[in-house]
């Protein structure tokens, strides 16, 4: 399954940048070309964290083990369309003025949010290996990689933050997050009961959420 | 002493199997809900609208004005096809379909407040009071970008001097039309409906100040305001009130929509000025349409010689 379905959805992530140059080469982004490549790649990017956030619990309740050898690629096509937006930012509306970008951090709370989510992710794109995951620890690795779930909810308050009134759109993102963030919630309260039961001597049949 | 057992559960907070089992069916829900709608969201990012372009009736003997700017003119797709008009949507580039059926025609004006003349004007009525001019004028968004219009209109004074308002009349108040059978975006509260703008009256009497009803020659589309709209060149886009159904003259200043929803981001005045900055961006610079590099932003849109003495001794940082 994974073997066949893994180069097709690999290839289908790079639609919305293939997208973006072919509108672009043919003149087709718009009035505001360098705003259209900005929410686009901005919008992809939290598209393919939440897309990356589903896979735990889409397995565990479908019963579609393999989905998880897709998690790490939808990760990492994250932080790809993140570096996008962030070179967007960075090249064609700010031309690397550094200290016009570190007065934005400072004083902008939607752009600190934004980096934040951003930063978050460097650490995780590069211990992304396998070879990282052993030389860290199954443990370590995992504790490490939950910082995925700060750099959602970042990315989410940087997109409530930016807009001037209309909050319909992030706060679907928000919606989608939360929900995949509740599901967390709950599973972990479910271990924690289960295991203050076991300790009572309490025999249970296993659950798993 | 007593210790408690960990596993010592009152059997009333046991969640009964069922509504165990239910909690959780609803929660695969959710999680298989929301996985889907990231993908959805996915999908409706990649459909974004076609660019529309139509050509409405020409308006007749146009004079040309003194106050056109000679700069390059923005494309006529760029400025129908981009536009912020919440009554419609708040995505730029879907007025211009949402709009297309909009009916502008009859279409009646109200003047009331401190006026002699209080009365209803039929658009044409007021569009035939004085001889039409094209004035090309550079229109800065609040957001950061800007575009320069050949607009078409006179300047609002000459209705304003017909209605003659009173001695006790010091704002003009511009209320666009809200009607949710024609425009999607007011049936959702984004901002408190109708949209309200307003200017003082020295202002409004400023020569400067358009009452608009074409551009490009032509009628104004549906989406760029039509039929009739307010255009004031050295302000944001914002104070450039559409589709106008009431015209009021008052005492005290009014309450602007935006001014109204983000009072810390939004003033009254919202005079363009590079030197005071949105609290979420910079002001200082902007990007024409077309354009690729960002260009300075000039006080009072460059408008400064025409219109910086009706603000002398003010302190425009306070009044944003």
């Amino acid at each position: 399954m994974l073997r066949w379905i893994k180069p097709v959805i690999f290839l289908a992530c790079l639609i919305p940048l293939a997208r973006l140059a072919w509108k672009g080469f043919h003149g087709m982004l718009g009035a505001n070309p360098i705003e259209f490549i900005t929410h686009s790649t901005g919008d992809w990017t939290l598209i393919f964290l939440l897309v990356t956030l589903s896979i735990t619990p889409l397995r565990k309740l479908t019963h579609l083990y393999w989905l998880i050898g897709l998690r790490r690629m939808f990760g990492l096509y994250a932080f790809f369309y993140g570096i996008l937006h962030l070179t967007t930012y960075a090249w064609l509306d700010k031309f690397f003025a550094v200290h016009e970008m570190l007065a934005d951090i400072a004083k902008r709370k939607f752009i600190t949010a934004g980096m934040t989510a951003f930063t978050l992710m460097i650490p995780l794109a590069l211990t992304s290996t396998k070879g990282w995951i052993r030389r860290m620890g199954g443990k370590r690795w995992h504790a490490l990689h939950r910082l995925i779930y700060v750099s959602a909810i970042a990315g989410v308050i940087h997109y409530i933050w930016l807009v001037k009134a209309d909050l319909h759109k992030p706060l679907e993102y928000a919606a989608v997050l939360g929900v995949l963030m509740l599901y967390r919630l709950v599973a972990w309260a479910a271990r924690a009961k289960l295991n203050s039961k076991d300790a009572a001597g309490v025999k249970v049949e296993a659950l798993e959420i | 002493m007593l210790i408690k057992r960990a596993g010592d559960i009152p059997s009333s907070e046991i969640t009964p199997k069922d509504l165990y089992l239910n909690r959780r069916k609803f929660l695969a829900g959710a999680v298989i809900a929301g996985a889907a709608a990231a993908t959805g969201f996915g999908l409706r990012e990649l459909a974004s609208p076609t660019t529309i372009v139509q050509a409405g009736n020409k308006i007749d003997g146009i004079k040309k004005s003194t106050f056109s700017t000679t700069e390059t003119i923005t494309p006529y797709k760029d400025v129908t096809n981009y536009n912020n008009y919440y009554e419609f949507s708040t995505e730029k580039d879907e007025p211009a379909s949402l709009a297309k059926n909009f009916r502008t025609r009859p279409w009646k004006v109200k003047i009331e407040g401190l006026v002699d003349k209080k009365q209803e004007l039929d658009v044409d009525t007021i569009i035939k009071m004085a001889t039409p001019e094209e004035r090309i004028y550079r229109h800065r968004c609040v957001e950061g970008w800007s575009i320069v219009v050949p607009w078409v209109g006179f300047s609002l004074s000459e209705l304003i001097k017909r209605v003659n308002p009173q001695s006790k009349a010091k704002f003009v108040e511009f209320t666009t039309l809200n009607d949710p059978s024609q425009m999607p975006g007011v049936r959702r509260p984004v901002l408190n409906w109708p949209y309200v703008e307003g200017l003082r009256m020295d202002e409004a009497m400023h020569p400067l100040t358009l009452l608009c009803f074409g551009m490009y020659g032509e009628e104004l589309p549906n989406q760029n305001g039509a039929p009739l709209r307010i255009v004031v060149p050295w302000k944001y886009g914002f104070k450039s009130a559409k589709a106008i159904v009431r015209i009021r003259f008052v005492e005290k200043q009014p309450i602007n929509s935006w001014n109204e929803s983000a009072p810390n981001e939004y003033g009254f005045y919202s005079n363009v000025n590079p030197t005071v900055d949105h609290p979420r961006w910079s002001q200082a610079k902007e990007r024409r349409l077309g354009e690729f590099l960002k260009r300075p932003t000039l006080m009072f849109n460059g408008y400064g010689d025409q219109v910086a003495s009706l603000y002398s001794g003010m302190d425009l940082r306070k009044n944003f």
